[in-house]
C-alpha cells in the first residue's frame, strides 16, 4: 500500500537478504561454486532492470540485450582500448544504457501492442550486427594481474560474489523505491488502464521515459559489470535472444511487478541450468536453452504472473474474507448533510465554454458544430439517444480526442488539443462510461493516484483521496482490493478518484448506466454532495428519468447536434427532443 | 569492361539475387501472414519452425538417397514439400494443446493484457526448439548440397558483350515453388470453403461462432497452415543457404520486416512485403558490408513501424 513508508525500514530485509546470501557465499570454496553465486545476482539485477520497465509499467521489453550489451561493450573495450578501470567503466556503461534507455524510449513508446514488442525485439539484433561489423566479434579484456584491485581481477572470486550481491542489494533497494513512490504508483496505473491513468493526470510518456531510462541504466551495469567477469565479450552472448530472454524470464519465473520476483527466479533458474550445463553441456549443448524455454512454458500456463503472486494469493485466500460488500450508506454514518445546493444566478461567470465543435471520424459526422456554456456551480445535463456523440463530446473536452474544428476555453483560457493529462492539470476531472478501475489496487490507491495531480507532498494526496473517499460515501471500503467492488461501488470509487485530484469541474460519462434504483438514488446523492461543494459538473446521461430531477441545464444531442438547450422540464416537452428519444409518433402525441 | 558496366551488372546482378530470394522470403511471410491474419497471434516461434522444416527437408533429401532418386531438381522440391505436412502436425499439436490456452476469441478481439502471455509463451516454444534442435541436429552447419546449388544459368550478354547475369539455379527453382505455393494458399483463402471461413474467423471471431463457424477449429488449421507454409520456404532456402540450429532469428526478423511491410493482417501483402525485404537485403549489399545485411532489415523494418504500421501492401478490407 501506498504511503507513509520509509525507505529505510523497508531495505532492511533486503540488506538482510543480501548479509545472508553473501555469508552463505563466503562458506563456499569452490570457484565454479562461486562463479555461480555470482552469476544469480548477475541474471536477478538483469531481471529486476527488466522489472522496472516491464514488471511496473505492463510494456513488455523482448530487446533488454541492448543495454546489457552496450554496457558490457562499454566497460570491455574501455579497458582494452583505454586502459581505463572497471571501476570507472562500469559506470560508464551505466550511462551509456540510460542515454541508450531514452534514445529508445522516446522513438518507441508510441508505438502500441505488437508494435512495440517487435521494434524492442529488433533493436539488440540489429546492435548485434552492428558490433561484429565493427570488428568486435571477440573482445577478450586483458589480463592486468599486476595491480588486480585496479583492474578488478581478483584471485578470490568471494570478492566478485561481493560486488555482485552489492549491485544486486541497490537495484532491489532502488526497485522497492519505485514501488513505494507516487512514481511507481503512477506506473501501476499506466500498467492498469493508460487512457484512465492519462485522465486522471498522469503524463504517460514522462513516466515510461523515466522507467526506461532508470531500467536502462541498471542493465547496463549489470552488463558492464559481467564483461568483467567472463573477460571475454562476444555479440551473440551479450545482444543475443537469449539475453533479453533470460531477462525477462527471470522476473516472470519469480513474479512481475515485485522485486522478490527476478531474485527467486534467478535463484531457481539459474543454479538448475548452470547445474545441467557442467553436467550435460557437453552431451547435451543446449541444454540450459531448452530449460529456460520450459521454464516459461509452465509459467505462463500454470502461474501467469510467477512464483511470487502464486504464493502470496495462496497465503492470503486462507484469511481473505473481505469481499463483502460495503454498503455505500451506511458505511458512511457520518454522511455530511448536504447543504441546501443553490443553483447558478444568470451573471454566474463562466466555466466551460464551448464554440462551433465539430469531429468527423471519415465521412461520419460525430460532433457537428456543438457550441453552449457551463456556468460555474451548475450541474449540466447533455442527453440524447445512443450514438449521439455524447461520449465523442466528452473524449474532445478532455482532449482523447482531437477536434475537427472548434474550440474549448476552460475559466477563459483555450483548452483544445490539450493532451488529457494536461486538461487534468487545469482542473477537470472525468469519469468513464465503462469503468476503468485499476483492479489489483485498493480503493485508496486507486484514488490516490487521482489525487497526485493536485498534491504537491504524498501525505497531502493520501489526505485528499480518503476524503474524496468519505465525500462519495465509500468510507468503510479504502482498503478493499477494488476488483471485490460491486458495480456502484465502481463507480462511486471513479468519482471518489475523478474528485482526489480537486477539480474545479467534473466530467461524468454515463455514471449511473447499468444501475438499479436505489443505487441511481446513491450515486445522485454523492453528485449532489460534489456539487454543493462548488464543483461544476457537467453529466452525459440517456435515461431522462434520473437527469430531469439532478442537472438545473439540459442539452440534448441527437446525431452530433444540438436539438435543444434550457431548463429540462420544458426541454422534455419539445416535440424535437421527443422525436430523437421516441420516435415521430410519440412525437405527433405530445 | 567499363565502370559502367559493372555497375550495372553488379545492380542487375543484386536484382536477381533480390527477386529470387524475396520469392521464397514472401512465402514465408505468407506463412507467418497466415497466422497473424487470422489469429492475431506474434508467433516469435516461426523462424524456429523454420528451421524444422529445414532439417525435415535436409534429413529426407540426404538420408534415404532421394537425390539419386529424383534428381537434383526434384529431390529439394520434394524434400521441402515434405516438411509442409510435418509441420503442419506439429503446428497442430503445439496449437491444441499450449497455444490455445493464451489465445481464442478471448484474445483474438482485444489489443490489450492477453497478447503478452502468448508472446511470451512462443518465445519459450522458441527457446524449446532452436536449443532442442542443437541438442538433436549439432551445431555444425548444414545444406542441402545439390548441383544446383552451385551452378547458375548466364542471362545475356545484356549490354553488348560485356553484361550478364547469373541466375543460380536452386534458388530460381525455389522461386519458382514459391510462387506456385503462394499462388494456391490464395487460391484457397479466396475461393474455398474453409478458407473463407478462416477469413470469417479471422474477420470477428464472434460472429464467425454465431454462423456456425468453429473459431477454435480455423485457429488450430491456421497455425498449422503457417507453419507449415514457412517450413516448406525453409525446405527451400535449405537449398542454397547453409543452416544450423539459431537460424530462425535470423529469418523471425526478415518475416515480421516482410508482415509489417505488407500491412499485418494481409496475406497476399505478406508475400509482397517477404519479396521487398529480399529486394532490400541484397540491393544493400550494393553498398553495405556484407553483415550489415541483415541491419538494414532492421532498419526498413523500424522505418515502416514509425512511418507506416499499418504497412503498404494490405487493405484494410482484405484484411485475410
Amino acid at each position: 500500500m501506498f504511503g507513509r513508508r520509509s525507505l529505510l525500514r523497508e531495505s532492511l530485509p533486503i540488506v538482510g537478504f543480501a548479509a545472508v546470501y553473501m555469508a552463505v557465499a563466503s562458506m563456499v570454496e569452490s570457484e565454479y561454486h562461486l562463479l555461480t553465486f555470482t552469476l544469480v545476482a548477475v541474471w536477478a539485477t538483469m531481471g529486476l532492470a527488466w522489472n522496472i520497465l516491464s514488471g511496473y509499467s505492463g510494456l513488455v521489453s523482448f530487446g533488454h540485450a541492448s543495454f546489457f550489451g552496450l554496457g558490457a561493450y562499454t566497460s570491455a573495450l574501455a579497458l582494452k582500448l583505454f586502459g581505463i578501470t572497471p571501476w570507472i567503466g562500469i559506470p560508464m556503461g551505466t550511462v551509456v544504457g540510460a542515454v541508450a534507455g531514452l534514445m529508445i524510449g522516446v522513438p518507441t513508446f508510441r508505438l502500441r501492442g505488437h508494435y512495440f514488442a517487435l521494434a524492442m525485439l529488433a533493436y539488440p539484433l540489429a546492435l548485434l550486427y552492428v558490433f561484429e561489423w565493427l570488428g568486435y566479434q571477440e573482445v577478450a579484456v586483458p589480463l592486468m594481474r599486476e595491480n588486480a584491485a585496479y583492474y578488478m581481477q581478483f584471485t578470490d572470486h568471494r570478492i566478485y560474489v561481493g560486488i555482485a550481491v552489492a549491485l544486486m542489494t541497490a537495484a532491489m533497494i532502488l526497485s522497492r523505491k519505485i514501488e513505494i513512490s507516487r512514481f511507481g504508483l503512477s506506473l501501476l496505473a499506466i500498467k492498469q488502464n493508460e487512457a484512465a491513468a492519462d485522465a486522471a493526470g498522469i503524463d504517460i510518456m514522462r513516466n515510461k521515459l523515466i522507467a526506461i531510462v532508470l531500467s536502462g541504466a541498471v542493465a547496463g551495469t549489470i552488463g558492464g559489470f559481467y564483461s568483467m567477469v567472463l573477460l571475454v565479450v562476444t555479440p551473440p552472448s551479450v545482444f543475443g535472444m537469449l539475453t533479453s530472454a533470460q531477462a525477462l524470464i527471470m522476473a516472470l519465473f519469480g513474479g512481475v511487478g515485485t522485486m522478490w520476483g527476478p531474485v527467486i527466479g534467478a535463484m531457481v533458474l539459474i543454479p538448475l541450468s548452470e547445474t545441467l550445463h557442467a553436467e550435460l553441456g557437453n552431451v547435451i549443448p543446449g541444454i540450459q536453452g531448452v530449460v529456460f524455454g520450459l521454464a516459461i512454458i509452465l509459467v505462463i500456463i500454470l502461474a501467469p504472473e510467477g512464483i511470487y503472486w502464486k504464493i502470496r494469493d495462496k497465503l492470503r485466500a486462507g484469511r481473505d474474507d473481505d469481499r463483502r460488500p460495503v454498503d455505500a450508506s451506511s458505511a458512511a454514518p457520518a454522511e455530511p448533510s448536504e447543504p441546501a445546493r443553490i443553483k447558478p444566478g444568470p451573471d454566474a461567470p463562466i466555466v466551460l465554454s464551448v464554440r462551433n465543435l465539430s469531429k468527423n471520424f471519415g465521412g461520419l459526422k460525430a460532433v457537428q458544430d456543438v457550441s453552449f456554456d457551463v456556468p460555474e456551480g451548475a450541474i449540466f445535463g447533455i442527453i440524447g439517444p445512443n450514438g449521439a456523440g455524447k461520449t465523442t463530446l466528452f473524449n474532445l473536452l478532455n482532449g482523447f480526442v482531437t477536434t475537427s474544428s472548434g474550440s474549448v476555453s476552460y475559466k477563459g483560457g483555450d483548452i483544445t488539443g490539450l493532451k488529457p493529462n494536461a486538461v487534468c492539470r487545469l482542473g477537470v476531472g472525468r469519469t468513464f462510461q465503462v469503468v476503468r478501475p485499476f483492479l489489483r489496487m485498493s480503493v485508496l490507491d486507486n484514488v490516490i493516484v487521482g489525487a497526485f495531480v493536485s498534491a504537491a507532498t504524498d501525505d497531502q494526496a493520501r489526505e485528499n483521496a480518503l476524503a474524496a473517499i468519505e465525500l462519495v460515501g465509500l468510507g468503510g471500503a479504502a482498503e478493499r482490493i477494488a476488483g471485490s467492488l460491486t458495480n456502484k461501488e465502481l463507480r462511486l470509487m471513479e468519482l471518489a478518484r475523478a474528485l482526489a485530484g480537486q477539480p474545479k469541474l467534473l466530467l461524468l460519462d454515463e455514471t449511473l448506466a447499468g444501475l438499479g434504483s436505489s443505487e441511481v438514488e446513491d450515486l445522485l446523492a454523492a453528485i449532489r454532495r460534489i456539487a454543493s461543494r462548488g464543483v461544476t459538473i457537467v453529466i452525459i446521461e440517456h435515461t431522462m428519468q434520473a437527469m430531469v430531477r439532478l442537472a438545473d441545464t439540459f442539452l440534448v444531442l441527437d446525431h452530433g447536434q444540438v436539438i435543444g438547450l434550457g431548463d429540462p422540464k420544458t426541454i422534455t416537452r419539445e416535440p424535437r427532443v421527443i422525436e430523437a428519444y421516441l420516435g415521430k409518433k410519440w412525437a405527433n402525441r405530445a | 569492361m567499363g565502370t559502367v558496366a559493372i555497375v550495372t551488372e553488379n545492380i542487375l546482378q543484386a536484382m536477381a539475387a533480390g527477386l529470387l530470394i524475396g520469392c521464397i522470403y514472401g512465402l514465408m511471410c505468407a506463412g507467418l501472414g497466415v497466422i497473424f491474419g487470422v489469429m492475431r497471434v506474434i508467433n516469435f516461434a516461426q523462424g524456429d519452425f523454420m528451421m524444422l522444416g529445414m532439417y525435415v527437408a535436409y534429413y529426407f533429401v540426404t538420408s534415404f538417397g532421394i537425390l539419386a532418386i529424383m534428381g537434383p531438381y526434384a529431390g529439394p522440391i520434394a524434400g521441402a514439400l515434405v516438411a509442409g505436412p510435418v509441420l503442419f502436425v506439429l503446428g497442430v499439436v503445439l496449437h491444441k494443446y499450449l497455444v490455445t490456452r493464451v489465445t481464442g476469441i478471448r484474445v483474438a478481439g482485444l489489443e490489450g493484457e492477453g497478447h503478452f502471455a502468448q508472446l511470451i509463451l512462443t518465445l519459450g516454444i522458441a527457446l524449446v526448439l532452436s536449443n532442442g534442435g542443437l541438442i538433436l541436429f549439432g551445431s555444425e552447419p548444414v545444406s542441402i548440397r545439390t548441383p544446383l546449388s552451385r551452378t547458375a544459368w548466364e542471362l545475356g550478354p545484356l549490354m553488348g558483350d560485356a553484361v550478364s547475369i547469373f541466375v543460380n539455379k536452386a534458388r530460381f527453382v525455389g522461386a519458382i515453388v514459391s510462387i506456385l505455393i503462394a499462388g494456391a494458399l490464395y487460391l484457397f483463402i479466396t475461393k474455398v470453403r474453409f478458407g473463407k471461413a478462416l477469413r470469417a474467423a479471422a474477420d470477428n471471431p464472434q460472429s464467425a461462432t454465431y454462423v456456425g463457424i468453429d473459431v477454435e477449429k480455423a485457429h488450430r488449421v491456421a497455425f498449422g497452415l503457417g507453419v507449415a507454409i514457412t517450413g516448406i520456404a525453409g525446405g527451400l532456402v535449405a537449398s542454397y543457404y547453409p543452416f544450423q540450429p539459431y537460424v530462425g532469428i535470423e529469418f523471425v526478423i526478415v518475416m515480421y520486416a516482410g508482415v509489417v511491410l505488407g500491412g499485418m493482417g494481409s496475406i497476399i501483402g505478406a508475400f509482397w512485403g517477404g519479396l521487398t525485404i529480399g529486394l532490400v537485403q541484397q540491393m544493400s549489399t550494393l553498398i553495405l558490408p556484407t553483415q550489415l545485411q541483415n541491419t538494414a532489415i532492421f532498419v526498413v523494418f523500424l522505418l515502416v513501424v514509425f512511418i507506416r504500421p499499418e504497412g503498404f501492401f494490405g487493405r484494410s478490407a482484405e484484411r485475410t
